[in-house]
């Protein structure tokens, strides 16, 4: 209430509050909503060549694209307040789903990640990658920063409670990620330095435990990784033929819908997972360093926000988002040039495929959501 | 220093934060690095390793051309096959100087301009990293002089192909058609992958119908080859699926006979089994020989076929448009009959000639001064054009389409074969509107002698006496009766019924007693047809090419030869159990019942051995 009065009193006597424009009241962020169009539409180029020139593959892809932005438009007309609200509730249900595609999945065979609800099918940890750094910077909301340990403590079961659930599903890849997105909302919360160094050292120690949890596929990977040359034909053949498309692509590159290596179907995914290595194949070094440049662009733009956010929830939840986004492209890029493991993480907005798309878009409409609700007061 | 602890201290909080993004943003730019240093590691230090394994990739897929299925005729005569041929292939992306290469090579072996034309042709189409053929058909003694000088020539390789092959030529051109090089405009309607070992493309007939059944499946080879592209050792085959093979219906032994009667003479045979609808023949005269088409004709001999006046590269049996001339009669005669608008006791007196009234102009008969009084059954044995004039005046032109269109005509008949021309049935409507003009009465009077502006092809025709064979029941006329697929199965192609032709059967029977009466009449106009020992029932018909002007007279020695009239002849036997109906059309001669005849003999004479040598088989096995 006070809140108003002043409001008004500002508003009579010296007219300091800036202007709405009619994108915020729209609650569209126009630099963040330009990089996606660009990154998506470079996107559409490159899966048109990985795909072999096939429309089909692209027109799907488009039709998923505009869902997507749909999507994204939508969760940025709903105010932080009632994210934050929502928070607890939403991270409940997805827990309850993640248990419950796991008994479910109990008689499946193979990876049980989808949950049929009759009309569609639905990815929990999907759900889990916007609800887990929700939960978490809502844990801080009215806290006080640096946070105190127990409160810590009570956030890292939380996050760790849906990651072991994805991790049993089995999709280690994901469930990385989740951590991380959590992980990344205690770092910037405050978490000590003494804690991060621990987690660190007890990251190592735990590598063993990691290890009897992976699958055999996963087990090998992690094999594969360290020595490709190990299986040629077999599970190094993904990285060997990525890392000849890369290399072959120079500086300039072949020359869109010129990779040979994709186009004579070598390279593996090519349309999915690995698609970076179609891009370094025909654009070499420099498309490949412009991209990076696009995705370090919207990176930085969402650090932006979350600089500019006016309370913890918001700013935590921003900058957590912004950062895993970042982390999902350089896992992905790092994974087809080889020096991390196959993960079989998509790249961002530009692999073919539609579930995760529309979770990085709803994550992007909260950052404009975020944005465009501030009260607006300058001084 | 607790207490100072439990206020909420917005700006030390924001401090707090940004510091920690501040470190955040030093981390995405120590990983953007990390990124960037791999990536120039690849792609500026490496890339000299990756390109030449990118090149001579040692794990390389090479897709291999599924063969192309074969085709039979009703009797398993084989009409299309693949016959292995060497031929010289480039792979541009290895050849430093193409025209330099291509001037070396000459002194092995001889390529022509033409050649070196279609392989620059091919270049832009084709990736630069596929091999694109440059020459084809080497002789043994070629091959052996490329492989001994092979080490000047990367990029050159020898590769055995299959080449369609199309054994009987000219004589099953217009069924099967032919294939030949595959263009860009065609790579556009296919699978890229599934065409990447492929060369050619069904262009026509058959082999364009069926293209999908033919083609089959590509298959890879993960090869290790070295630098000059030869491959060193295969590790693992996914081997193509061949296409399927294809039986037709066709008799290519009645195809031979009615191809030799046409002989000399522009013109079309159909003949169709009638209880089926399977197409027993279908030839179209004169023809030209598949065979150059599949290699790639000459432009020179391509401008020859071209521009010859008798058009051989013209399908007649099912784009040739033709005015019916008097065939039309019996279904006129049908409609007649079932409406009863005549009985078979109607009589009109014939005195050579027609008129609306009075004044107007006169619809002569073929015959001068009349048959006189005559009814139905006759008019169609002496092909009495005064009857007729007559009974469409009753019948009017609305009903005579409907009949008509019944029967099949002015409609594609649908035909497994694509291209056919769907002919024309004139209502007053499709005159108005295509020529703006009014109906006129004369019109409907031409149109009944088969002369106005009614068209069919040879297809419908025969299509159209089949029915008239079967008493109404209808069948679409179909070419492929057996798909042999790779693994055993084999999918049999059942008779498609079509809407039958509904007339009362009392008025079946007398139509076609009148069409026997047309050859075993004496007064019948079958006459060239001959009397055959089997039962048979027919109609001739002429279509004039120009029209005499009144009191003019026909002779034929005193007209141009393109000029002279068509001949038509529909004709099925035997009239009880109907196994063949034929239609001929013969443009300028009046032989279509001569070639009729043969064709019919043919068939039924070798439907006659096939029996007897059953009948035998039968009577040894049941001796033994």
């Amino acid at each position: 209430m006070s809140h108003s009065n002043m409001f008004s009193i500002w508003h009579n006597k010296r007219r300091i509050i800036t202007p709405k424009t009619i994108w915020q009241r729209l609650h569209f962020d126009i630099p963040l909503l330009l990089g996606i169009i660009i990154l998506t539409g470079v996107g559409l180029i490159i899966l048109y060549s990985a795909a072999n020139q096939n429309m089909g593959m692209v027109t799907r892809q488009v039709t998923r694209l505009g869902i997507a932005y749909v999507v994204m438009l939508l969760v940025a007309q709903i105010p932080p307040r009632q994210l934050a609200f929502w928070t607890p509730a939403l991270f409940g249900m997805g827990v309850i789903l993640l248990i419950a595609v796991l008994l479910v999945g109990h008689t499946g065979k193979g990876a049980q990640r989808w949950l049929n609800l009759g009309v569609i099918r639905f990815q929990p940890s999907e759900l889990m990658k916007l609800s887990i750094p929700m939960m978490a910077a809502w844990i801080f909301k009215d806290k006080l920063l640096p946070p105190k340990n127990s409160l810590l403590a009570v956030a890292a079961c939380l996050i760790i409670l849906p990651v072991l659930l994805t991790a049993k599903q089995p999709d280690l890849g994901t469930a990385l990620m989740l951590a991380c997105s959590g992980f990344l909302v205690l770092l910037l919360a405050g978490l000590s330095w003494r804690w991060i160094i621990a987690a660190c050292v007890a990251a190592l120690a735990g590598a063993p435990i990691v290890w009897h949890f992976m699958r055999a596929y996963q087990q090998q990977r992690v094999l594969t990784f360290l020595n490709p040359e190990r299986d040629p034909l077999g599970s190094g053949y993904h990285i060997i033929q990525s890392k000849i498309a890369i290399g072959s692509g120079g500086f300039y590159g072949k020359g869109w819908l010129n990779g040979t290596q994709s186009h004579l179907h070598f390279l593996p995914e090519h349309a999915t997972d690995f698609i970076f290595a179609v891009c370094g194949e025909e654009f070499g070094l420099l498309g490949g360093i412009a991209l990076l440049a696009i995705y370090l662009y919207i990176t930085g733009r969402g650090l932006y926000i979350s600089t500019q956010a006016q309370d913890t929830y918001t700013r935590l939840l921003a900058g957590s988002i912004s950062l895993t986004f970042f982390i999902s492209v350089f896992v992905n890029i790092g994974m087809v040039t080889g020096i991390l493991p196959v993960v079989g993480l998509p790249l961002p907005l530009i692999s073919y495929g539609g579930t995760s798309m529309v979770t990085i878009f709803a994550s992007f409409g909260i950052l404009m959501s975020i944005h465009t609700h501030r009260k607006l007061i300058g001084g | 220093m607790a207490r100072r602890l439990t206020l909420k201290d917005p700006q030390q909080e924001q401090r707090l934060f940004t510091r920690r993004v501040i470190i955040a943003i030093i981390g995405v730019c120590i990983l953007s690095f990390l990124l960037s240093l791999r990536l120039a590691y690849l792609q500026l230090d490496q890339t000299k390793l990756y390109t030449t394994l990118s090149n001579e990739n040692q794990l390389n897929l090479v897709p291999i051309a599924p063969n192309r299925g074969l085709i039979y005729d009703r009797n398993g005569v084989l009409l299309a096959e693949n016959l292995p041929v060497f031929s010289l292939e480039v792979i541009p992306d290895k050849v430093v100087d193409l025209n330099k290469m291509i001037a070396a090579l000459q002194a092995v072996v001889k390529i022509s301009p033409e050649e070196i034309q279609a392989f620059h042709k091919q270049l832009k189409q084709r990736r630069r990293f596929e091999e694109i053929p440059l020459r084809l058909r080497l002789t043994p003694a070629e091959v052996a002089r490329f492989y001994v000088n092979q080490y000047r020539f990367p990029g050159v390789v020898v590769n055995a192909r299959l080449l369609r092959y199309y054994p009987l030529g000219s004589a099953m051109v217009n069924v099967l058609g032919y294939v030949g090089r595959i263009n860009e405009r065609e790579l556009l309607h296919v699978n890229r992958t599934n065409y990447s070992a492929t060369n050619y493309i069904g262009k026509v007939g058959i082999e364009k119908y069926y293209e999908k059944q033919l083609h089959g499946t590509v298959g890879y080879e993960q090869v290790e080859t070295d630098a000059s592209g030869r491959i060193v050792r295969v590790l693992q085959r996914t081997p193509p699926i061949p296409g399927d093979n294809l039986h037709l219906t066709i008799d290519s032994g009645l195809q031979i006979v009615a191809e030799e009667a046409l002989a000399g003479h522009r013109g079309a045979v159909v003949a169709i089994q009638p209880k089926t609808g399977q197409i027993l023949s279908l030839v179209s005269n004169p023809s030209y020989d598949p065979n150059p088409f599949v290699t790639g004709i000459s432009h020179k001999a391509f401008q020859t076929l071209q521009s010859s006046p008798d058009q051989p590269l013209y399908n007649r049996a099912i784009r040739g448009q033709y005015p019916l001339g008097s065939t039309i009669k019996p279904f006129l005669a049908l409609e007649g009959l079932a409406t009863n608008t005549v009985t078979p006791k109607t009589r009109i007196f014939d005195k050579g000639y027609f008129q609306l009234n009075d004044h107007t102009r006169r619809y002569r008969d073929w015959k001068k001064g009349g048959h006189g009084w005559i009814n139905i059954d006759n008019a169609i044995i002496q092909s009495c054009d005064t009857y007729f004039y007559e009974l469409s005046l009753k019948l009017g032109i609305n009903r005579i389409g409907k009949i008509m269109r019944e029967f099949g005509f002015g409609s594609a008949t649908g035909i497994d074969m694509g291209e056919e021309l769907p002919g024309l049935v004139p209502s007053p409507e499709w005159k108005l509107k295509t020529l703006g003009a009014h109906w006129y009465a004369g019109d409907t009077i031409n149109s009944v002698i088969g002369q106005g502006y009614m068209l069919a092809t040879p297809l419908q025709l025969a299509s159209a006496t089949a029915t008239l064979a079967m008493h109404g029941e209808r069948f679409r006329p179909y070419i492929l009766s057996k798909a042999s697929l790779p693994g055993g199965i084999s999918i049999d192609q059942a008779p498609i019924p079509e809407p039958p032709v509904r007339i009362p059967q009392r008025d079946w029977n007398n139509v076609i007693k009148a069409m026997q009466g047309v050859i075993f009449n004496p007064r019948g106009t079958g006459i060239r047809f001959g009397k055959p020992k089997y039962s048979v029932a027919a109609k001739t018909g002429t279509a004039q090419v120009f029209s005499l002007r009144m009191g003019e007279e026909y002779n034929i020695e005193d007209i141009p030869k393109n000029l002279r009239d068509n001949s038509a002849f529909i004709v099925f036997a035997p009239v009880e159990h109907p196994q063949i109906a034929v239609a001929v059309m013969v443009q300028n001669s009046m032989i279509a019942p001569n070639v009729a005849r043969k064709v019919i003999d043919y068939y039924l004479h070798q439907l006659q051995k096939h029996k007897q040598l059953q009948a035998r088989k039968k009577h040894s096995k049941v001796n033994s």
